[in-house]
C-alpha cells in the first residue's frame, strides 16, 4: 500500500474518531452555534455606509477565519501534541511512517475544517438573511478553499515544529488573535489607519475573509471593501505567496524536528508533563 | 544459560555461510559538548542473540541504543546495523527493525486492532519470500495475548495490556532486530514478570535478534543470552550471567562451624579448600555453606571499579 493510501486511511480513521466523543462533537457544533448567534445579535447593526446587515457580513468573514484557524492553529497544535505524546516518534520508527503521518494530518485537518465549514454554512444560508451565493460564487469556493488550506496548513506545520511544549501554544495564539482583530472578520477595516490595513493585508487571514465575502455577499457589497473591489487576483496572489513560503519552510523544519525525535526526547517531555500536573 | 552453537561448522549437514553480525560496533564515541558520554564502545551481535546493555543510569545505554536505531547521530566510530550505517538507513532498512517504545497517551482513541493493522500495512511493501511482512494482524494480536482487547480503545487498556500493545507495534513488521530501551521502567513486579514471559515466548517463537537496555540486573539475567555491562561510557565486562560472575576474581565464600566456632574463608578454588577441610577435621565440620559471588556482587564491584577509575 502506498504512503498516499496509508495517509488517507490514517486521516479517515482520525476523522472518524472525532465523531465518537461528545466533547469532540461539541467542538464542531459550538463554533457554529456561537457564530450563528453572533450573526443573529448583529442583525440590526449595519455595515457602515450601507443598509446591509453587519451580521450577514460577519458570517462569511468568519468562514474565512475558520479555514485560517484550522490550517494554522489546529495544525500547529496537533503537531506539538503529537510530538509530546510520542505519536510522531512512532511514525518515525515505521518505514515511510512520517510520510503517511503527514498525509494523514493534512486529511484530518482538511476534513475537520470542511466539516466545520459546512456546519456553519448550511444553517447560515438557511437562517441568515442577505447571504447570496449564485453560480459563479460556488466556483470561487472551488479555488479559494483548497488554496486557503495550502496557504495556511504548511505554515501551521512550520510553526508547530518550532515549539515542543504545548504550554507555548499561547505564543502562537496571541498573534493570531491579534490578526483576527485587524483582518476585518467582525468589522470592516476600511476605517482603520492605512498602516494597519497594510499589516492585515500581508497575511492570509484577511484575504480568506475577503474571498469568502466575495462568494456569499451580493456584488454591491464590494463597494465598501478596500479598493472597492473583491480583488480576486490579489487574493489569489497573496494566498499563493503564503503557500510557497509554507511549502518551502515546512519540509525543512519538519525534517529538522523529526531528526530530533528519539525515545529519550519523548521520555523527557513525559517527565516534564507529569511534573506539570503536579503528580 | 544458553550457549551459542556454531551451526554447520562440524560437518553435520549443510554448510551455512558465516553469519553476518546483526550489529557491529567499533570504537563508538559520543560527545555532548565537553562531556564524553560514550568512550569507545565495541561489541557485535549474532543473529538470534538476546543482548542486554546493563548499567547504572547515565552510563550511556540509551544513547547507544538510539544511535543503533538511527535516531541519533554519533560523534565517531564504526557502526553497522544489518550491514547498514544507521545514519544512512533507508526505508527498507527501517522495515527490518522493530523498536518497542513506551506508550504514554498517543493514539488513545484508536482501537487496538485498527492501530496494529495500520502500523502493519507500512511493512507490506517490504516483505520477502523468507520473511512475509507484516505479521497477520489477528495472529499478532493473539501472539501478544490481546485478542480479548482487540476492539478496545488504547486509552482504556490496563498498564499491562498497553505494554503488550507496545511490543506488538514493535514486532508488527516481523523485525530481524528488535530494540527495547528500558522496557520495564516503572512497572510493578507483576507487570514486569508478565513482560519477561512475553519476551521469552516471542524469542522462542521467532528468530529475532534482541538488544535491550536495562539498569535492572535481574532483568538482564532473565532475558539475555549475553550481558554487556556499561559504565562511564565503556563496556567494562561482557558474557553470560555465569561467565560474568566467574570473571570477577572468582572468589567464593566458604562458611562453616567447628567446635561451636564460626569460620569464614574466601578462595578462588572452593572445591579443593573444602576437600582439605574435611580431610583435616572430618565430621567436626558443621553448617557448611559455599557461596559463589552472585551476579549482583559482580555487577556492583565492576561498576564501582569503573567509577573509581574515572
Amino acid at each position: 500500500m502506498s504512503s498516499m493510501r496509508l495517509g488517507l486511511r490514517r486521516g479517515w480513521i482520525d476523522i472518524r474518531h472525532t465523531f465518537t466523543s461528545p466533547a469532540e462533537l461539541w467542538q464542531y457544533v459550538f463554533p457554529a452555534i456561537l457564530l450563528l448567534g453572533t450573526a443573529f445579535f448583529m442583525r440590526n447593526a449595519t455595515v457602515p455606509g450601507t443598509s446591509f446587515s453587519l451580521g450577514a457580513r460577519t458570517l462569511p468573514s468568519a468562514f474565512g477565519m475558520g479555514i485560517a484557524m484550522g490550517g494554522l492553529v489546529a495544525t500547529a497544535q496537533m503537531l506539538i501534541v503529537d510530538r509530546e505524546d510520542g505519536t510522531l516518534l512512532r511514525a518515525k520508527a515505521v518505514p515511510r511512517g512520517m510520510t503517511s503521518y503527514l498525509i494523514g494530518k493534512v486529511v484530518t485537518i482538511g476534513g475537520m475544517s470542511l466539516i466545520s465549514f459546512l456546519l456553519q454554512l448550511i444553517p447560515g444560508l438557511l437562517l441568515v438573511k442577505g447571504l447570496d451565493a449564485g453560480g459563479t460564487d460556488w466556483l470561487t469556493l472551488f479555488w479559494l478553499l483548497p488554496l486557503g488550506f495550502v496557504a495556511t496548513l504548511p505554515l501551521g506545520a512550520a510553526i508547530g515544529s518550532l515549539f515542543d511544549d504545548p504550554r507555548n501554544m499561547a505564543m502562537v495564539m496571541f498573534p493570531i488573535l491579534g490578526l483576527i482583530a485587524i483582518s476585518g472578520i467582525f468589522y470592516p477595516i476600511s476605517g482603520f489607519p492605512g498602516w494597519l490595513q497594510g499589516v492585515a493585508q500581508a497575511f492570509p487571514m484577511y484575504w480568506l475573509g475577503l474571498g469568502m465575502r466575495s462568494a456569499f455577499l451580493p456584488d454591491s457589497m464590494a463597494s465598501v471593501e478596500i479598493a472597492h473591489s473583491w480583488r480576486h487576483l490579489a487574493t489569489f496572489g497573496v494566498l499563493t505567496g503564503w503557500a510557497i513560503i509554507g511549502l518551502t519552510l515546512a519540509p525543512m523544519l519538519l525534517r529538522r524536528m523529526a531528526a530530533r525525535e528519539s525515545g529519550s526526547a519523548v521520555a523527557a517531555r513525559r517527565e516534564r508533563a507529569l511534573t506539570r500536573v503536579g503528580r | 544459560m544458553t550457549e551459542t552453537v556454531v551451526v554447520g561448522a562440524f560437518g553435520a549437514g549443510e554448510r551455512l555461510p558465516a553469519a553476518e553480525p546483526v550489529i557491529e560496533v567499533r570504537d563508538l564515541r559520543m560527545r555532548y559538548g565537553a562531556k564524553e558520554v560514550l568512550d569507545g564502545i565495541d561489541f557485535s551481535a549474532r543473529p538470534g542473540e538476546v543482548i542486554a546493555l546493563l548499567g547504572p543510569n547515565g552510563a550511556g545505554k540509551t544513547t547507544t541504543i538510539e544511535i543503533l536505531e538511527g535516531f541519533r547521530r554519533r560523534s565517531a566510530g564504526h557502526v553497522r546495523v544489518l550491514g547498514v550505517d544507521p545514519e544512512r538507513g533507508d526505508e527498507r532498512w527501517r522495515s527490518r527493525l522493530g523498536v518497542v517504545l513506551q506508550s504514554w497517551r498517543d493514539h488513545g482513541r484508536w482501537r487496538v486492532r485498527d492501530l496494529l493493522e495500520h502500523v502493519g500495512l507500512h511493512y507490506a511493501p517490504f516483505g520477502t519470500d523468507r520473511i512475509p511482512r507484516p505479521w497477520p494482524v489477528d495472529d499478532l494480536i493473539e501472539a501478544v495475548g490481546l485478542t480479548a482487547a482487540a476492539k478496545t480503545r488504547v486509552s482504556r487498556l490496563s498498564g499491562g495490556q498497553r505494554r503488550r500493545l507496545d511490543v506488538a507495534i514493535g514486532i508488527a513488521g516481523r523485525p530481524e532486530l528488535l530494540f527495547l530501551d528500558e522496557p520495564t521502567v516503572g512497572f510493578d513486579p507483576a507487570a514486569r514478570r508478565e513482560f519477561h514471559d512475553l519476551i521469552h515466548e516471542l524469542t522462542d517463537l521467532v528468530e529475532t535478534t534482541v538488544l535491550l537496555t536495562t539498569h535492572d540486573l535481574d532483568e538482564a539475567e532473565k532475558l539475555a543470552d549475553r550481558i554487556l555491562i556499561l559504565a562511564g561510557g565503556r563496556i567494562i565486562a561482557s558474557g553470560s550471567a555465569d561467565e560474568l560472575s566467574r570473571q570477577v576474581a572468582g572468589e567464593t565464600e566458604i562458611r562453616w562451624t567447628r567446635d561451636g566456632q564460626r569460620f569464614v574463608h574466601s578462595t578462588a578454588d572452593a572445591t579443593a579448600y573444602v576437600h582439605h577441610l574435611f580431610l583435616q577435621y572430618g565430621e567436626a565440620i558443621g553448617d557448611l555453606e559455599v557461596r559463589r559471588s552472585s551476579l549482583e556482587d559482580t555487577y556492583m564491584k565492576l561498576v564501582l571499579e569503573a567509577e573509581v577509575a574515572r
